[in-house]
């Protein structure tokens, strides 16, 4: 059952996991969850410029990714227009722009589907080394960062006062994102990456009582949804991306259930230690 | 010059080694942008504010609140812009009463003990500087007058500088080196008698609030107020000898008076 397609599915899925989850941690805390989805739409515009100047495909989703987010801190600085409104606006018409010349490139054949839900056929050698080195990378830069941007996360002007470089982390985080987008785009599809940052994070809330535990479990609660997700997709002959966000979903749905409270890691010990008489 | 140094509106100032200075003045004054800019939060319009390389700052913002969606407890709290050795960590702690509390999750705190998690992560930090936006807000009044001595123990013992804002004249007053009174731009500044007794204070905060130095003064010299309003003042320092929480000997509270 283990055909060759599938194994690269695996790695690439399991790659992408490991990345995606200590990232969405932030997009958890700092609530831009409607932002990662506009890096993403954007990513079907760099699809489409990519094909369209025979680049490669995933560093083109990373730059179009990565000028979407700047071109949005401009205009937040200077636009009358409030930061959802802005998000919006370039979500949608960075997606309908990328349909639109994708439409106009009579020449190109490509499955539109697989690149907005996902295609495990599609991922090919080359895919696995640019996940598994960009992604590498992203978690190297990421730890270089993270206590940077985690207090800057806790508090900006805290953090900015006591000589961190918050705005140039903040600055490196966005890159990083428009790199996952590109990363994690070929296996859950541009409409999904944001759900892919996003709920192994948020399940691994609830089991964590610090910053870096949350995103270790976030990162495994990744795996563990790629693997049972990529499966299920080969079973039931189901969308690959789909697959995974629904496995995903169900994790997450098992952990607010109440009877997990108790499973909880060291919960109620700590508890008792913190009522004792000192 | 050692210490942060800073012109505001055509004003410069300095805070210097082992000195506390105290920036008062009425909502809106400038307090906490002059602290921003200080601290290099907000740029200046004009002039500029430096403060001197290879310095360690700690800061103690105005009101911050936590993002409960942030697993984050105290103990990591405490080393949240720096590494802070554990028992550095747990000595500040103990130092503003909370060490009993380096395992809970700083969302679950009360808006007081949030506030001594606030001031210990500052000081744990061992810091040259120490710049406290309203650092005794939501703390009860026996404990405020204890921290408020406490800023002025760690101040003799890192030999630090500090930059202090407060609405509370009456601490503030006692605890303080030199006083700036802002109001837009400075309005009078220097030591706390001087300042208590200039006639710009008396315009802003009112007749009245000279007593605020004044009554710390009289307790000294073991002489009791009639003023009723005064009355009320030393009401509040006779709550210290009551409650003496352990810190500092109670006796000590009222005598933190201004030196001179």
């Amino acid at each position: 059952m283990l055909d060759d397609f599938f194994v690269r599915a695996l790695l690439a899925g399991l790659g992408t996991a490991l990345v995606a989850g200590p990232l969405g941690c932030f997009i958890v805390w700092r609530r831009l969850a409607y932002f990662g989805d506009t890096l993403s739409h954007a990513a079907l515009m760099g699809v489409a410029l990519g094909l369209l100047f025979e680049a490669n495909i995933s560093l083109a989703v990373f730059a179009v990714s990565a000028a979407v987010a700047g071109a949005l801190l401009l205009l937040q600085r200077r636009a009358s227009l409030s930061g959802d409104t802005l998000l919006g606006l370039l979500a949608h018409s960075t997606l309908a722009v990328g349909l639109v010349v994708l439409a106009f490139m009579t020449w190109v054949r490509i499955d539109l589907m697989g690149f907005l839900f996902g295609d495990i056929l599609a991922v090919s050698r080359a895919d696995i080394v640019t996940i598994w080195v960009g992604g590498a990378v992203v978690l190297g830069v990421l730890a270089m960062i993270w206590n940077t941007l985690f207090a800057g996360t806790v508090n900006r002007d805290l953090a900015s006062a006591e000589g961190l470089a918050v705005d140039r982390a903040n600055i490196v985080f966005m890159l990083l994102l428009a790199a996952v987008v590109a990363i994690a785009m070929k296996i859950v599809g541009i409409l999904l990456v944001t759900a892919m940052l996003l709920i192994p994070a948020a399940t691994a809330r609830r089991f964590s009582t610090g910053p870096e535990q949350m995103a270790i479990l976030a990162a495994l609660f990744g795996v563990l949804s790629v693997v049972a997700g990529l499966f299920g997709s080969l079973q039931w002959d189901t969308p690959s991306g789909p697959s995974i966000v629904v496995a995903a979903l169900t994790f997450f749905v098992f952990s607010v259930m109440p009877f997990v409270d108790m499973l909880r890691p060291g919960r109620s010990t700590v508890r008792a230690l913190d009522g004792e008489p000192r | 010059m050692r210490g942060g140094r800073w012109l505001v509106r055509g004003v410069s100032l300095t805070v210097g080694e082992a000195e506390i200075v105290s920036l008062i003045g009425p909502n809106g004054s400038g307090k906490s942008t002059t602290a921003k800019m200080m601290l290099g939060l907000l740029r200046p319009d004009e002039g500029k504010a430096a403060i001197q390389s290879g310095l360690k700052l700690s800061y103690v913002p105005q009101s911050i609140s936590i993002d409960w969606t942030l697993p984050l407890s105290v103990q990591r709290f405490m080393r949240l812009t720096g590494s802070v050795s554990k028992s550095a960590a747990n000595a500040a702690m103990d130092l503003t009463g909370v060490d009993h509390l380096m395992q809970s999750e700083v969302r679950n705190l009360s808006g007081g003990e949030f506030q001594r998690v606030l001031l210990a992560r500052a000081i744990a930090r061992r810091p040259n500087l120490l710049v406290l936006d309203e650092p005794v807000q939501g703390v009860d009044f026996g404990g405020e007058i204890a921290l408020y001595e406490l800023i002025m123990r760690i101040r003799d013992e890192l030999r630090c500088g500090v930059l202090l804002i407060s609405h509370d004249l009456h601490v503030v007053m006692s605890a303080t080196d030199r006083v700036v009174c802002l109001n837009g731009h400075v309005c009078c500044s220097g030591t706390p008698t001087a300042v208590a007794e200039s006639p710009e204070y008396k315009a802003l905060f009112g007749a009245h609030a000279a007593s605020a130095l004044a009554v710390y003064q009289h307790h000294d010299d073991h002489t009791q107020p009639d003023d009723g309003r005064i009355h009320e003042d030393d009401g509040t320092v006779s709550d210290v000898r009551g409650t003496g929480d352990g810190h500092h000997s109670p006796s000590n509270a009222g005598r933190a008076v201004v030196t001179d």
